[in-house]
């Protein structure tokens, strides 16, 4: 009998304003200890919170993109308990009125096993407030010592709430990813996984179908979608394990350790803190209007699902595609530049029975380099999208200049590496390196005769019926013209040629 | 020259009949004297108020001098003032030196003003006798065996006894009247929103507000004019155009409503302050006064009430003194609880520590709908009753205490006896209303009787009309205790 996987997801972002969220103090990751530690970030005695607009604007944006309710009116709570990363002795945060409501987000599911097809899900969203971070305990620094480096203390967070709607570890990573594309694509949070900027806790249950939900285990501070996936993996066959053998799952906060790849409880529900919930007393009501909201909503771009969907209706390309192309805005900013550079630059070159359209051709040409060349030399630079050394238009260049028979593929490719180790412009290089495919059918007739003469003896085998002897004249002939042989063309001669 | 109003004591800087320096020296002097054995003020640092009197009089020998240039006042010790010691009365604080300016206390030093010292106060404000205190008790200038009220009970004993021109005082429950009236001073409490809370160490945040405290109305309104305004530092600031709190001072009364809640003068208030009231009461007639006869039937619920969300808020704001980042660290701990626990069982006094378990306790799951929501509904009613009785009166006037100031120990042991001297205040924070005291004539141990105003949301300036009128047609407020 099979098990089925409930699983729900609290995300921290952290939100892109200079300044904390109660305070003037910077937000800027990486500086020395306290050194962002104003009066309010220390919580000195008579300090009082105000709060960041830039912080309650972020919110708003998140909340419309996700077609969510924003409450006119949202409340500040405290929330209380005692550690030394938290100053005041209570977290600013929202409780029974958060300021953004239900929501949802449509997420592309890629499985991750085998050969299942991608699809479609919604995830509802619960609601998403805003609230301080805690500063950051360093143990160790010198021996028996804790310290405490109140820089992080303050920093605006907006936590994402969703509904337990996912059913596996492929669905989860999906929405982690999704959302994690939308809150930098919407500019509200930098996304930087490595410095905490977008935090995953995953609760994750098991059932069996039909039956009510099971107790659910919270994995906390996932910060690598690799890591979620594992944790979760590991944390569900946990769970069915423990309960096949006659176990109870109990509910419980739990770490994923990456070095061993297992989950191990952190604290169960007994003592868990009572957090004494209440309105704080040092903050009005936040009161948002129709006007606020409508300025905010006419900042909003094109959002990753709108141009999923264009994408596929308008250029034939698959979800999948899709789905790479919209992994950032600049990603999809550069895939658009380049299609709209092939296209007026190649106008008349993209003719092709196998695309319905010139705007399918170009737009599955330019997908394919930016997903393969692209993106490969990105990986092996170490860089993202944001500090790619060649534009949209830069590429397009190139690839205008193999629609047009310009040059090969091969050669395309030795213009990009060049144009990313060096800059330049893809005619230039092409001039420069002499790589203009030669598409004159005297000179290709002559270096296939060349190339027949020189290998009398093959000629002869290939004739008595050695088919397969026919990719070793093309690579002759190709070397012979130095790569520069206009491929169809020289195939077509030397098909002709040896036949006799 | 420390028998002058505010105006008298800046005109005779200004006209250079004194200098700042002298007049500061006077009162160092007095205090020198006088606070051993009163214990009205924590710290004094002469030689910053000097150099302080030195600064306002150059700028009264350079024409810039404002109204309260180059006058001394006390601050109460809740105020984090740069460089002073800063300990709102607990052993918490007692080294925590503050790098900042609260919000009232910046305002005096922009207008020139000189900072005599801190002034005594109940523990984080939470006390009606200054007993609670951890540098000691503060005696009652009129009678040493008695106590001066609180919490802002150094500020009204230093004021009696003439150790300052006037100081401020910070009013939770009654902090700033209960004092006001057992020391026979004024006092003021404005609008919740009116006097920024930025620097002012909280108790209960939606109920505290600093104001004035000193020998007369034409004093706290000037002081107030100082104090009052927006600050964009406190979210609960209110933003409103600047006024002149002097403006209307010598309107007349005639015609003025003045509401008398029956409630105010039911079982539990003091014979002799009855009198003293009901006297003042009869003054006003004459002043042209017409009495309105008012109910404020939820008003009975307002020490229940408070003693719910004054408890819960403090518990929460007075989780920041751990021992982490500064203030008292037991000596010696075993882990990181133990260190908390120790910190703040050593570091609080006992009528803090039982507040905040009051407040932990409303605050706690399951008990929170049942006490904490239901007392902010009945916050409501009470507010509600005063919308209902300002429709038929201008102004509402009482008794401030049920009581003269009582004997150093009395109640000492009796919280809830404690907890009632502030009956007839509580409700006027509860509701954000402004309220004052004024002397009004003295009880049977002759000691002095305050007289509550209370006044409509942002009605300041009426109050100090109705407050100056009388003390124009009587002395009360001029007596000095023999010391």
């Amino acid at each position: 009998m099979t098990w089925e996987i409930v699983i729900g997801l609290e995300v921290h972002t952290q939100l892109s304003t200079n300044t904390k969220i109660f305070s003037g103090a910077s937000t800027a990751f990486g500086a020395e200890p306290n050194t962002q530690a104003d009066a309010v970030s220390l919580a000195l005695p008579g300090v009082l919170p105000v709060l960041n607009k830039g912080a309650v604007e972020r919110a708003i944006k998140f909340g419309l993109a996700t077609g969510a309710h924003i409450a006119p009116r949202s409340v500040f709570a405290r929330k209380n308990y005692f550690y030394p990363d938290l100053p005041k002795g209570y977290q600013i945060s929202q409780f029974d009125l958060p300021v953004v409501g239900q929501g949802s987000l449509t997420i592309q599911v890629e499985p991750l096993s085998g050969n299942a097809k991608p699809y479609e899900k919604t995830v509802r969203i619960t609601r998403a407030h805003l609230e301080e971070d805690a500063g950051k305990s360093v143990h160790g620094e010198s021996q028996g010592v804790t310290g405490v480096d109140l820089n992080r203390a303050g920093t605006p967070l907006l936590e994402i709430v969703s509904e337990p709607d996912m059913c596996s570890a492929a669905e989860a990573v999906a929405y982690a990813k999704a959302l994690h594309t939308l809150v930098r694509w919407i500019g509200i949070c930098d996304g930087n996984m490595q410095e905490g900027s977008f935090r995953c806790d995953v609760n994750v249950s098991v059932r069996k179908p039909g039956q009510p939900l099971g107790t659910r285990r919270e994995i906390k501070n996932l910060n690598s979608f690799k890591f979620m996936q594992q944790a979760i993996d590991y944390e569900v066959q946990w769970q069915i394990d423990t309960i096949e053998n006659g176990g109870k799952v109990h509910q419980a906060t739990i770490l994923f350790n990456p070095e061993t790849g297992e989950t191990r409880a952190m604290r169960s529900k007994e003592d868990a803190h009572d957090y004494r919930y209440f309105p704080d007393p040092d903050l009005l009501p936040l009161e948002i209007s129709e006007e606020w909201k409508e300025q905010i909503r006419a900042t909003l771009p094109e959002l990753p699902q709108a141009k999923r969907e264009r994408y596929v209706a308008s250029y034939a390309l698959t979800p999948s595609d899709a789905l790479v192309l919209t992994a950032s805005r600049e990603m999809a900013d550069f895939f658009e530049g380049t299609v709209k550079l092939l296209l007026s630059k190649g106008a008349g070159t993209l003719t092709s029975k196998e695309y319905p359209t010139a705007e399918a051709y170009a737009a599955k040409m330019c997908a394919n380099w930016i997903m393969g060349e692209v993106n490969a030399q990105l990986n092996r630079d170490n860089l993202d999208m944001s500090q790619c050394p060649i534009t949209a238009n830069q590429l397009g260049g190139i690839l205008a200049r193999i629609t047009d028979e310009t040059i090969s593929n091969s050669g395309a490719k030795e213009v990009f590496r060049t144009m990313w180790a060096e800059g330049g412009d893809a005619d230039a290089i092409i001039e420069a390196k002499g790589l203009k495919q030669v598409s004159d059918s005297g000179a290709i007739e002559a270096i296939v005769d060349g190339v027949m003469a020189a290998n009398a003896e093959k000629v002869a085998e290939y004739r008595s019926g050695k088919d397969k002897l026919f990719g070793f004249f093309v690579g002759a002939a190709m070397k012979a013209s130095q790569g520069k042989a206009n491929p169809a063309q020289l195939n077509e001669v030397l098909k002709k040629k040896l036949a006799g | 020259m420390i028998e002058s109003s505010l105006s008298q004591m800046g005109a005779a800087l200004r006209a250079k009949k004194i200098s700042s320096v002298e007049l500061t020296q006077l009162y160092l002097d007095r205090i020198a004297q006088l606070n051993p054995e009163l214990n009205a003020y924590i710290t004094t640092r002469p030689e910053a108020s000097l150099a302080q009197a030195r600064a306002a009089d150059a700028r009264i020998a350079a024409g810039t001098a404002e109204a309260l240039t180059g006058i001394p006042f006390g601050q109460k010790d809740i105020f984090c003032a740069k460089d002073w010691l800063t300990t709102c009365g607990s052993k918490m604080l007692h080294n925590f030196v503050s790098p900042y300016d609260a919000h009232v206390i910046s305002q005096f030093n922009n207008a020139g003003a000189v900072n005599l010292g801190k002034t005594n106060m109940d523990e984080f404000a939470m006390g009606s006798s200054n007993e609670t205190s951890h540098y000691g008790i503060v005696k009652n200038p009129w009678d040493k065996a008695r106590v001066p009220g609180g919490s802002s009970g150094g500020t009204a004993s230093a004021i009696a006894a003439r150790l300052c021109a006037a100081a401020t005082g910070t009013d939770t429950g009654g902090s700033i009247r209960q004092p006001a009236a057992l020391c026979g001073i004024s006092g003021l409490k404005p609008t919740y929103g009116v006097v920024s809370r930025y620097g002012m160490i909280a108790f209960a945040s939606s109920l505290d507000q600093a104001g004035p405290m000193g020998r007369n109305a034409e004093d706290l309104a000037l002081m107030l004019n100082t104090m009052a305004g927006f600050d964009e530092r406190d979210s609960t600031s209110l933003q409103r155009d600047k006024e002149d709190y002097a403006r209307d001072l010598n309107k007349p009364l005639n015609g003025l409503r003045i509401g008398i809640p029956k409630e105010f003068f039911a079982e539990g208030l003091g014979n002799d302050v009855a009198k003293a009231v009901e006297a003042a009461i009869a003054e006003y007639k004459k002043l042209g006064a017409v009495i309105v006869d008012i109910s404020l039937p939820n008003t009975r619920l307002s020490i229940p009430v408070y003693y719910v969300l004054a408890p819960a808020e403090a518990s929460s704001n007075l989780s920041r003194f751990d021992g982490v980042r500064y203030g008292y660290r037991a000596p010696e701990y075993t882990d990181l609880a133990d260190m908390y626990e120790k910190s703040r069982a050593q570091g609080f006094g006992a009528e803090v520590q039982r507040r905040i378990m009051i407040g932990t306790y409303v605050l706690s799951h399951g008990y929170y709908d049942a006490y904490y929501l239901q007392a902010q509904k009945i916050r409501r009613l009470i507010a509600q009753d005063f919308v209902e009785a300002y429709k038929h009166c201008d102004v509402i006037m009482g008794p401030t205490s049920p009581s003269t100031a009582f004997k150093l120990g009395e109640k000492g042991d009796d919280p809830v006896q404690m907890y009632l001297s502030d009956i007839y205040t509580i409700a006027v924070n509860l509701a954000g209303l402004p309220g004052m005291s004024i002397p009004c004539g003295f009880g049977d141990n002759d000691m002095p009787v305050g007289l509550q105003i209370i006044g409509n949301y942002f009605d300041e300036a009426r109050m100090l009309n109705v407050a100056h009128q009388y003390q124009l047609a009587t002395d009360w407020h001029s007596r000095v205790p023999g010391l």
